[in-house]
């Protein structure tokens, strides 16, 4: 890969975002959302487990043929979808030049199933007297071919290079809430080390989905019954609602977005990303030793943070350890709103972060504990967290381009 | 005298360990040896029944002993075979302390079979088993052991605990290409000047009915079941799919100035890595080779290099009938008339296709056969494809002066990367 040489420092801008979920699709509709109380959960589907379900989607917007759509199940179609709203956002979509070196990587997940091939199989298996043969046979003859193309981690990002022209690079990191931590990590990096112009980076989550549902549920994370807003969980023990979103962003050098006349929503200055072991107090401090590298450059006059908190415990009480320390920052969460997208949660509240600088402000709280508190002074800076629900912490800092 | 700065300024990446685990054996030499004799480990599948199966044959590793056998399990297990081996191998660190991130190309993880059934059991539904009887068996728990387990970062966290890796462990899929892709993860931090030491590893222990049937249905597996050891058959004309297998390899990368500084002995450089996706279609190739071409080039050019310095390629190699015309156009594309000349010969043909675990594996293989200065076969060249005039050192291996090679990796989802390397920095 062609690499440019070190210069003048480089600077790595947001120029698109791209977001759907609960809340709709796109900057308005997500400001919107989001200074407005949270909206109803499906309390239903999943019962007695909440989740967020990701709003109406005209895919023929951005997957424009019906055969691209066919290929994928919902969790890629959210990525895709997610994934053209941020280069028309940052005004490079059908740039085919600028596509084809366009560098990517996408946070992912997998394992979209078939509901009624495995209910079949898992009924016939108690019966059978050969159960490996039948499983074989069940497998082989009700599984649609292409159903394998639509659970592959990496075809989010294949689907992305076949329906946008994204064919600079491809890379899909996996791992939870880390993935999307580390994969705007390493895209900051490589743009501020001269190894690449220009990158898409996100993820997508599908919380109506039995693998994701599984998971969570075999390890107690999810909250049950009538929803309570995030800070209000902790008394019964805390859980997450899970939430299907999709949110991907372009991150550019400046000389690059200032030579096609870009506009920058926000400066990405610093990312972070830690590994506790998850002994008492280790996240706490983990969280406090990435703000202590972030320290030099902030100025808590303008200064919010946006926190990826999701509500499990004890994790949720270790994060409201280290926010609580800050108490005078203006913090905001965006779990009661949105529900928890793991690995796609991080893009998204960097995504939310980016725009609130656009916007010259935080979006309101909904908070009614009153952790959250107001903020009057013009947004100049954003902190992002992200503390996941098994392993992995994170931490960026974005800023307002003058 | 080595210069720690490559042609580009960049510091100069070497490799001072490396491990292996194919169904071929445990470690490099076991590893070496078989390669050179022409030996394959592909063998009829006993792992689980195969009846009803159009594909019963393929290269998984029965003789590590493990406690419970499930995708996570065993590619954990053998990614920590191949990562003690290279970090013995390396000297580097100390016990539980390796200076550098963690970049593991592993198989995407989900609940299997056998897990969804005790799941299914715990619902106390028999008949028409729903979503919701899942949800509600898996809730009865306890179950908090296929939580940890069957989490997407589970190998990754396993092996940075044991191995003391720094930071946060990248988990990483590019399908095919994902072991080349942790290399060039690795590469990129230390140019980068994030680390001066990483460990990259590519893994894969996941062959069961369901990961068997799903490449069957794509039709990409060979059926010739009946002689296992022949099925896959790189670039020839009778070729008819490739043949899955399990494997794991580690590198240590280092910068060269760290490793000469603490007297490491230098295994391999790799001088290049370069990549570009496909838009064409979700498993074939763009049939003008454009991206792989393009991958191919990119990294030569990142090598400061042209190609006619390339003496070998290790291939992606795979026996399909798709991709050796694909790779052999691009080799056509690249090298010109040299094409017929530089020898190209697929590991795949012995050790099959190690999945995640191949870019690592091959590399692996690729810095052995700079080493050693010998050409592993391309074994099973019994009916030459006369549309591809390639040397593909059939059948035996032979000595050859080699300086620079090429490995290539060419993933589903349009996923291609391919590495430089040589056994010596300039």
């Amino acid at each position: 890969m062609a690499e440019k040489a070190a210069g003048p420092a480089r600077e790595a801008w947001i120029t698109g975002i791209g977001v759907v979920s609960t809340l709709g699709e796109g900057p308005q509709a997500h400001w919107q959302g989001l200074n407005a109380a949270p909206g109803p959960a499906d309390v239903t589907t999943w019962a007695p487990f909440v989740i967020h379900p990701i709003a109406a989607l005209d895919l023929d917007k951005q997957i424009p043929k019906k055969g691209d759509q066919r290929q994928m199940e919902a969790w890629q179609r959210i990525g895709t979808y997610a994934a053209g709203l941020a280069l028309d956002s940052a005004g490079v979509k059908g740039n085919a030049e600028l596509l084809a070196r366009m560098d990517m990587i996408v946070a992912a997940g997998g394992g979209e199933r078939d509901a009624a091939v495995d209910a079949m199989i898992l009924s016939g298996l108690r019966n059978s007297e050969r159960p490996e043969a039948f499983l074989n046979e069940r497998l082989m003859n009700d599984l649609r071919p292409t159903l394998f193309l639509a659970q592959l981690s990496n075809l989010v990002a294949g689907n992305i290079s076949i329906v946008h022209g994204v064919t600079g690079s491809s890379r899909t990191f996996m791992g939870e809430e880390s993935a999307g931590v580390d994969a705007i990590r390493v895209a900051h990096a490589r743009i501020a080390a001269g190894q690449s112009e220009i990158a898409l980076v996100g993820g997508s989550a599908n919380a109506d989905q039995i693998s994701t549902m599984l998971l969570l549920v075999m390890g107690h994370r999810l909250w049950r019954g009538e929803l309570r807003p995030l800070w209000e969980r902790a008394a019964a023990g805390g859980g997450m609602a899970s939430g299907s979103l999709g949110a991907f962003l372009v991150i550019e050098e400046k000389s690059h977005a200032l030579a096609r006349a870009a506009t920058p929503f926000a400066r990405l200055s610093a990312v972070l990303s830690g590994h506790a072991k998850r002994t008492p107090g280790a996240i706490t401090a983990m969280l406090d030793g990435l703000w202590e590298r972030i320290t030099p450059n902030l100025d808590t006059h303008g200064l919010g943070i946006i926190s990826g908190a999701t509500g499990t415990e004890p994790a949720t009480a270790e994060e409201r350890a280290f926010l609580a320390a800050r108490a005078a920052i203006a913090m905001r969460t965006t779990g009661s709103h949105l529900g928890h997208g793991v690995e796609a949660q991080f893009p998204m509240n960097v995504a939310l972060a980016a725009l609130a600088l656009q916007q010259g402000r935080l979006f309101a709280s909904s908070d009614p504990t009153g952790f959250e508190r107001a903020m009057n002074a013009p947004l100049r800076q954003v902190a992002v967290t992200s503390v996941g629900h098994w392993r992995g912490e994170g931490l960026a800092l974005l800023e307002a381009v003058r | 005298m080595a210069r720690y700065r490559d042609q580009a300024g960049r510091p100069t990446v070497v490799v001072t360990g490396m491990g292996v685990v194919t169904s071929l054996g445990v470690g490099t030499a076991d590893n070496w040896r078989k390669l050179t004799a022409g030996e394959s480990g592909i063998h009829a599948i006993t792992r689980f029944a195969t009846e009803g199966l159009k594909t019963r044959i393929a290269g998984t590793i029965d003789f590590v002993p493990i406690e419970r056998l499930s995708s996570p399990d065993l590619s954990e297990r053998l990614a920590e075979m191949a990562a003690e081996e290279a970090i013995g191998d390396a000297g580097i660190g100390a016990r539980g302390d390796f200076p550098g991130p963690l970049f593991l190309a592993v198989p995407p993880i989900e609940l299997e079979w056998p897990q969804r059934r005790i799941v299914a059991e715990a619902s106390g539904t028999n008949d028409g088993i729903t979503n919701r009887d899942l949800v509600r068996g898996a809730d009865t728990g306890p179950f908090d052991s296929f939580y940890q387990r069957f989490m997407f970062a589970s190998v990754a966290d396993g092996l940075a605990e044991r191995f003391g890796t720094k930071g946060s462990p990248i988990s990483l899929s590019t399908a095919c290409a994902s072991g080349a892709s942790a290399i060039q993860l690795g590469i990129e931090a230390i140019r980068r000047g994030e680390a001066e030491a990483t460990l990259c590893i590519g893994t894969d222990g996941s062959i069961n009915s369901e990961s068997l049937v799903r490449f069957s249905l794509l039709s990409a597996l060979s059926t010739a079941n009946d002689s296992p050891q022949a099925a896959a058959k790189p670039f020839s004309k009778n070729r008819d799919g490739f043949v899955m297998a399990e494997g794991a390899a580690a590198l240590v990368l280092e910068s060269l100035e760290h490793a000469m500084a603490r007297g490491a002995k230098i295994l391999g450089v790799i001088e290049g890595c370069g990549e570009m996706a496909d838009s064409f279609h979700r498993t074939r190739s763009s049939p003008d080779g454009r991206p792989i071409i393009g991958c191919i080039r990119n990294a030569i050019a990142d090598a400061g290099l042209t190609p006619e310095d390339i003496d070998y390629v290790n291939p992606h190699g795979t026996g399909t009938p798709e991709n050796d015309k694909m790779e052999g156009l691009a080799a056509t594309a690249v090298f010109g008339e040299r094409a017929k000349l530089v020898p190209i010969s697929s590991n795949k043909s012995m050790i099959g296709h190690t999945l995640s675990a191949a870019g690592a594996v091959e590399a692996v293989i690729t810095l052995l056969t700079l080493d050693r200065q010998i050409l592993p076969p391309t074994i099973n060249y019994q009916v030459p494809d006369p549309a591809l005039q390639l040397d593909v050192v059939p059948n035996v291996a032979r000595a050859a002066k080699l300086r620079h090679a090429l490995s290539n990796s060419f993933g589903f989802g349009g996923q291609n990367v391919s590495l430089v390397l040589a056994r010596e920095p300039m």
